[in-house]
Order: structure tokens, then C-alpha cells, then sequence
């Protein structure tokens, strides 16, 4: 029934917004969608339901923000259909994150570039770990790195994401920074981070990668030790003793980041506008209380510095797996 | 025992008259979702979140709220699935192949009743089970890795001729076409295959794009095909409760089925599908002498409706004591934890023993109301079949075709599912088996990825698959599935000439 309801709504959004874009002076948004390029309740999913409440507590945007879930090839199908279908649509926002550079990146949205669409904001990052059991042979990050010098093949990694996704990129970075030749490292790709983690319980792979949201509880209950935190900055609370990697000498920063990208031909009032509406969405006391709770460190981009720092991202991701032989 | 001490309080928890009457909420709106096929309860829970924000629902009685519809959408699935030959979820197809065909005989009623009780058990001796076993069997969960689950995958495979019945070519068919809709999309490598470029096919084919389209959407063809016009085919209802007999006959089935498909449930990712497929084929092999399997036996349907059940509590052991979800259910418990700012993970339940155990407890107070709320019931919903086919079932594609749409907002599903229907229409007409494809939809993914990182993690050596003591115990019972039944088989014809010399004497 309240799908019905929904898809109905849809139509009544779909025939608003011809006349919404009428309009371009002294823009004011109306019927408002953000675009969850995966299922419900997934991370993207989340950004949307939960920020879109914050941004019309704040009366940033009047009514409700409607979340549609446009479901389909890790965010391809979002991407494919924002380019080609709400071209100039100024009342659209799509949830992104470093999974959304990195398929761009691997060229997984065919044919599509980072150019294609406007480059927004982002309000928050989780940071990058590697972590090994408590017991490990593997001390310190440098006894991996050691072992990696010797035979790359020595060390088994695995992650939550799939070869080329952000858990495998991670230890690539670290590992070319670490001067190791890429594409012997080995990586086993799970679904999600804690089927990985009970790899490492059980004693059948070395080094697990993620993100500090998922780790904290695993740290707590002492099966994981962490050996370094790939951020610009030493965390606080139970990470406050692990090195970063750019402390012990590799130029590595790894930071999952959560924001929006919007439809490509949106004239400039409407981005302006909400380049503003996103950094005061990120002031505002709501997001402050909300962040930490989904794990996420500060980290605030908007506007022309969020669109270099996307593009960025992809250059680096896209060189990195030229270098592992994954892209020609 | 500590746990059961727990276990008392959560009841004192779920006992409270507000989470009563969320967990009747939950059971009764589970059931009607469910019986709507292709929502799921997923999708359903995750459009209720914000809603039980709005109403300011303590997390206690929120989370009760969501097990509660989860567990009454694993009975309404029963009832279209045993009705209407439309399962819902890959766990219920196992529970299609003798409830559908009781429900033709008129024999709905004591099929949905059975399946009510065999849930019931299963429920109850899977949460003694999770109190007693927990700490043990969450070891023993932690040694099956990529390699034990796929020969445990392998030997699901070789169960499959218990589906086919006589026509095992055709079920190896349908199984093959099952694992070739299965390669579609990404693999595990990124690597795109038979997506021909399009987006679309990256994902692969969703579950219930297939299973819809198979069993539904080739129903309302092959009623284009037979039925005349103004024909009104009314189904028979019959006798609405099952009998004593049958009640003794499904016993140990559902106790067997139960024990069988907790263990299953403990491990990470497995789950209820391979837990209700495990449990019917086994009991087909154990129990049905006469080959009435698949025919509408009811003890093919109180198998797998009680492994099914018990898997979900076994799922909450690596929930409980690892913090990883073993299922979709604890999964979608977890979404909902994350909503309600508690952090999951392996400390959350000894922080939060209450809420957890409270939990528990109420899981158990739903089985118990999907009870009672079902079996008086039951000649309600047999009625159903009352309706003519020829409204029924498009009625229900047409639900299912706007649920499809609403969660993913692509037509391609639609096609899609409409397609699938038209190889439906074709393998029933040529007397292909349907449950089989199912299977290897949902299994050959899982075989070949962990397939490929038991080897990955072994850097490439193939003795992995018979590296542990679990992956040889395995390797036997693939070996005694494959070769038993043949050697059996080689028994019998001397049984009947004998029987026929004796009838020639006489």
C-alpha cells in the first residue's frame, strides 16, 4: 500500500519539477529527492534518510526530502540515469561516498567520467585500518611491510569489498607507498567486513582491512589489534596509541567519505545554494551529534574544493590499478 | 546457565504489556506483507524504521516490533507459497514442492496448519538450542571457512535428485539453466559477465525477478493457454485441520528438520536456504518410501517449514557472540540496532543483555502467536483458494510487479521477470522441474565464491579442499549422497520379483 503510495508520489515529484526548473532566479528548492543509489537501508540509504531529516529540521529545504532508491551495478544505474535523465534538475541529490570514485575510477560506470556530474559536498569520512589478530607473528606495520619484501605472497589480506573496491585499494596504496611491487600483493574480497574479520579469527588470513567505524567494536572485544590508522591525524579513544602511516613514513591517507553529487547542467544560484545548505548542514548541532555515532570523522568539503578533491580521487585511484594491471 | 537466568528476565521484558501487543502488531503485519509477494521483509522493515521513530517507540519494543514482522512474514510467505505456488523467498521454495500440490488436492488446510506447528517447533527447540549451545557451537561456526562451505555447497548439489523425481536429466537441465542465469553480472573480481554492456545485468538477476517470473508470471500464461472463457475454476477447500496421524507421521520429521537447520543457521552467510532444501531432501530420503515426495506429502512440507524456522535462531549465534550477521534477518536487526544508535558488534549483547535477551524471548512469544493468531485461522485463508485462478493469480503478479518496481525504480526487473515467465511457461510444458533453478540461482554463486577465496586465501593450492577434518566428513557424505541411493536402488527390483514370485505361488 505504501508503495503505491510512493510511486505515486513519484509521478506527482516527476511532473513538479518541469515546472521547477522554470524557474532559475534567486533559486529556492521544491520537492526535493535524494537519489540512494543502492536498497534500503544500506549506507547510501542512510546518508539519505537520515541527513535529508536534518536538513528540513534546519528549514534548509522546505516540506520532506523524498529518498528513492534507485537500485543497481554498485551505483551505475544512479549514475547512468542522473546523467542522461535529470540533466538540469537542481532539486535532485545523490548520496556518494569513495565507492562511488573508486568504480569510476575502474571504469565499472561504463563509459561515464567523474566529469559528467556536479561534485557537491561530502560531511564526514571514515578512516582506513589494517589490523591482524591479537596473537600475530606481525607486530608493527613494518614486520608486514618486511614480509612483503621479502615475498608479497607471505601475506594474505582480505577486506569487505570487492578486487579494485575501496578495503583492496587500501592495502595498495600502502603497499606502493611501501615501494612493494602492487600487483603480487594478494587480497581475498568478502561480503562486508565481518565475514573478513572471522578470517582473522580463525587463523586463515593475516591482514584485515576496513574502516574505523567497523573495527572499535572488534578492538573492544579483543579480536583485533590494529596497526595503522590511514589518516592525516592520530584518532582519539581506543586508536589514540596506533600510529598513522604518514607518522612511520608512507604518504598515505585512506578516507572513506560520505556526501552527494547532483545532476549534470544545474545553473550556478542552484549549486551555490546548496554548497551553502551542505556547510550548514555540517555546522549545525544535529550533524555534529549524529557523526560520531555512524563512525565518521570530521572531514568537510563543498562546492568547487568537494568537485577538485572527487576528480582527484579518481585520477589517483584510476593510476593506482593502471599499476596492478586491473585497467589497460 | 547463566543464560537461562538471562533468558527468564528477557521474558520478564517481552511479557511487558506494550511489547506485547507490539510483537501481536509485528506477528499480524508481518503475516499480511508476507502473503504479498515480492516485498519482503526487508523492504518492509526498512520503510517502518522512520515510522517507529515518529511514534517514539522505546528500542526494546522497536526491535520486537521488527522480529515480530519478521517472523509473521515467514508465515504469510508460507500461505502464498502453499496456496498459490508463489515463494516468496528462496528458504520457501523447498516448502513449494508438497504444499502447492496439497493445496490443488484440497489438502491447503492441513498443509498451512502443519507448517504453522512445524515453525512452532522449530522455533522452540532452536532457542533451547541458542541458550544451551551458544558458546560452542560459535567455535565451531568460526572453523567453517571458504572451503567448508563449498563442499557443503557441493553436497546440497548433490541432494537436487531428490527434486526431480523421475526426471532427473531434466532436473540436471533445469539446474544448469539455474547456474547459467546465476553467472550473469559481476563476479567477485569485478570482472562484468553476459551483461552486454548493459547496467542493468551488473547485479545480476535478483532473486525474486526469477522466482516470481518462474512461478507466478508462467502461471497466468499457462491460464491464458487452458482456461475457456466465463470458466469459473473453483479450487477444492476440504478439511481445514490435519488429523492425529499426520501429526505423529510429521513428528520427527520436524524435530530432525529443527536440530538440522539450527545447526545450518549457525553458520555465517548459509543460512535458511540451504537449511530447508538440507532438511527436505534428507527426509525424502529417510521417511518417503512410497515416493509421495513432491506429490503433497505433508511431511514434505513440515521439514522444511521447521528448518527454516530454527535456522533463524541459529543465526543469532554469530550474532551473539562474533557480532557478524549470519542471515538477512540478523542483518536487517543489526540496520535497525545502527538506526537506534547502538553500535552492534561482538560486545553489543553483553552490554546490552536486556534488550538482547528480551529479544529472544519475544522471538519465542511470536512463534507462539503465530500460532494461535494462524491455526483458527488457517479456514480463512484456505478460502483464498475459492477465488478463481484466472483473478487470483494475476492479481498477484500484479502486486508483485509493483512491489519489484517500487524497490529497485527499474523497469528492466519487469522485463525481466516477464521473460522469466515465458522459460517458466516452456519448462512446465516440457515437464522441467522449476525448484532446481531456484537453487542454483541461489547456490552457484555461493559455490563458485568460495570456491575462488578458499584458493585465494591458500594462494592458489587446491589441497585446501581437504585441508580440515570438516571438509572430509563432508567429502563423505557427498560420496555416500551420490552412491547410496544407486546402491539401493540395485536392492529393490530384487525385493519386487521376489514379492511377484510369491503373488505367481499364490
Amino acid at each position: 500500500m505504501n508503495r503505491t503510495i510512493r510511486i505515486l508520489l513519484a509521478a506527482l515529484t516527476v511532473a513538479g519539477l518541469g515546472l521547477a526548473t522554470v524557474q532559475a532566479q534567486g533559486f529556492a528548492p521544491r520537492n526535493v529527492e535524494c537519489i540512494a543509489p543502492a536498497g534500503a537501508g544500506g549506507g547510501w540509504d542512510m546518508i539519505c534518510r537520515q541527513i535529508s531529516d536534518i536538513l528540513v529540521q534546519l528549514d534548509l529545504v522546505p516540506g520532506a526530502i523524498r529518498t528513492q532508491n534507485l537500485v543497481g551495478a554498485g551505483g551505475g544505474v544512479a549514475y547512468a540515469s542522473v546523467v542522461n535523465n535529470q540533466r538540469g534538475n537542481p532539486n535532485v541529490i545523490v548520496a556518494a561516498s569513495t565507492a562511488t570514485t573508486s568504480r569510476l575510477a575502474g571504469g565499472q560506470f561504463a563509459g561515464y567520467t567523474a566529469d559528467d556530474v556536479r561534485w557537491i559536498a561530502t560531511v564526514g569520512a571514515d578512516y582506513g585500518v589494517l589490523a591482524v589478530s591479537p596473537d600475530s607473528a606481525f607486530r608493527n606495520l613494518e614486520d608486514v611491510i618486511n614480509a612483503w619484501n621479502v615475498d608479497p605472497s607471505l601475506v594474505s589480506t582480505v577486506g569487505g569489498s570487492a578486487v579494485g573496491g575501496w578495503d583492496h585499494l587500501k592495502v595498495l596504496l600502502l603497499a606502493d607507498a611501501a615501494g612493494i611491487p602492487v600487483q603480487q600483493v594478494r587480497y581475498t574480497a568478502f561480503d562486508g567486513g565481518g565475514l573478513a574479520v572471522i578470517e582473522i579469527l580463525a587463523g586463515r588470513a593475516d591482514v584485515f582491512s576496513g574502516d574505523v567505524s567497523e573495527v572499535l567494536p572488534q578492538i573492544e572485544a579483543g579480536n583485533l589489534r590494529v596497526l595503522t590508522v590511514l589518516a592525516p591525524e592520530r584518532q582519539e579513544g581506543l586508536l589514540a596509541d596506533v600510529p598513522t602511516a604518514m607518522e612511520l613514513g608512507y604518504d598515505v591517507v585512506g578516507s572513506n567519505w560520505r556526501g552527494w553529487y547532483m545532476p549534470p547542467g544545474i545553473g550556478d544560484e542552484a549549486y551555490d545554494w546548496w554548497t551553502d545548505a551542505f556547510r550548514q548542514l555540517a555546522a549545525s548541532p544535529q550533524w555534529q551529534e549524529l557523526r560520531p555515532q555512524l563512525g565518521l570523522a570530521r572531514f568537510e568539503l563543498f562546492g568547487d574544493d568537494m568537485e577538485a578533491f572527487a576528480k582527484d580521487q579518481v585520477e589517483d585511484i584510476t593510476k593506482l590499478l593502471r599499476s596492478i594491471g586491473a585497467l589497460q | 546457565m547463566e543464560a537461562f537466568g538471562l533468558l527468564l528476565d528477557g521474558f520478564g521484558t517481552a511479557l511487558q504489556p506494550l511489547n506485547v501487543l507490539v510483537v501481536f502488531l509485528g506477528v499480524l503485519i508481518g503475516t499480511i506483507i508476507g502473503m504479498l509477494p515480492g516485498i519482503g521483509p526487508i523492504n518492509a522493515i526498512a520503510i517502518l524504521i522512520p515510522i517507529s521513530f515518529a511514534l517514539g517507540l522505546p528500542p526494546t519494543a522497536m526491535l520486537i516490533l521488527f522480529s515480530g514482522i519478521y517472523y509473521g512474514s515467514q508465515y504469510g510467505n508460507s500461505i502464498s507459497t502453499i496456496l498459490l505456488n508463489v515463494p516468496g523467498t528462496a528458504s520457501s521454495v523447498a516448502t513449494a514442492l508438497d504444499g502447492y500440490p496439497m493445496a490443488r488436492s484440497g489438502r491447503g488446510g492441513p498443509a498451512l496448519a502443519i507448517s504453522a506447528i512445524a515453525s512452532f517447533i522449530g522455533g522452540t527447540l532452536s532457542i533451547f538450542g541458542l541458550v544451551l549451545f551458544a558458546p560452542l557451537l560459535a567455535r565451531w561456526a568460526i572453523r567453517f571457512g571458504p572451503a567448508e562451505y563449498f563442499v557443503l555447497i557441493v553436497f546440497t548439489f548433490t541432494t537436487i535428485s531428490a527434486l526431480t523425481g523421475r526426471n532427473f536429466v531434466k532436473g540436471l537441465a533445469a539446474t544448469a539453466i539455474g547456474l547459467a542465469i546465476a553467472t550473469v553480472g559481476l563476479d567477485l573480481t569485478n570482472v562484468a559477465r553476459f551483461t552486454f554492456g548493459q547496467f542493468r545485468l551488473y547485479d545480476g538477476f535478483d532473486f525474486v525477478v526469477v522466482t516470481i517470473g518462474l512461478f507466478a508470471v508462467s502461471e497466468v500464461f499457462t491460464l491464458v493457454e487452458q482456461t475457456r472463457g466465463g470458466e469459473a475454476t473453483v479450487g477444492k477447500v476440504g478439511r481445514v485441520m490435519i488429523t492425529v496421524k499426520e501429526f505423529v507421521a510429521s513428528f520427527w520429521v520436524m524435530v530432525r528438520s529443527s536440530i538440522s537447520g539450527f545447526l545450518v543457521g549457525v553458520l555465517p552467510g548459509a543460512g535458511a536456504t540451504i537449511a530447508s532444501f538440507l532438511a527436505y531432501t534428507t527426509e525424502q530420503r529417510l521417511v518417503d518410501r512410497e515416493g509421495n515426495f513432491g506429490k503433497g506429502d505433508i511431511r514434505g512440507v513440515a521439514a522444511p517449514e521447521a528448518a527454516n524456522n530454527a535456522s533463524v535462531s541459529g543465526a543469532m549465534i554469530p550474532l551473539l557472540t562474533l557480532g557478524v550477521p549470519g542471515s538477512g534477518t540478523t542483518a536487517v536487526m543489526l540496520g535497525a540496532l545502527l538506526a537506534l544508535n547502538l553500535a552492534p558488534g561482538p560486545l553489543f549483547i553483553t552490554r546490552n543483555a536486556d534488550l538482547f535477551w528480551g529479544l529472544i524471548a519475544s522471538m519465542y512469544i511470536g512463534n507462539v502467536m503465530l500460532l494461535v493468531l494462524n491455526l483458527p485461522l488457517v479456514g480463512l485463508f484456505v478460502r483464498i483458494l475459492l477465488i478463481p485462478r484466472w483473478v487470483l493469480v494475476p492479481s498477484v503478479v500484479a502486486i508483485a510487479y509493483v512491489a519489484v518496481y517500487s524497490a529497485t525504480s527499474s523497469p528492466f526487473d519487469l522485463f525481466a521477470m516477464t521473460a522469466f515467465g515465458v522459460l517458466g511457461f516452456f519448462m512446465r510444458k516440457l515437464g522441467y522441474p522449476l525448484a532446481p533453478v531456484v537453487l542454483a540461482v541461489v547456490l552457484g554463486p555461493m559455490m563458485e565464491v568460495n570456491l575462488r577465496r578458499a584458493l585465494s586465501l591458500n594462494n592458489g593450492d587446491w589441497s585446501v579442499l581437504i585441508g580440515s577434518p570438516i571438509t572430509i566428513g563432508l567429502w563423505i557424505m557427498v560420496a555416500v549422497s551420490l552412491f547410496l541411493p544407486q546402491l539401493l536402488r540395485r536392492r529393490k527390483p530384487v525385493a519386487k520379483t521376489v514379492i511377484e514370485e510369491t503373488d505367481a505361488d499364490g
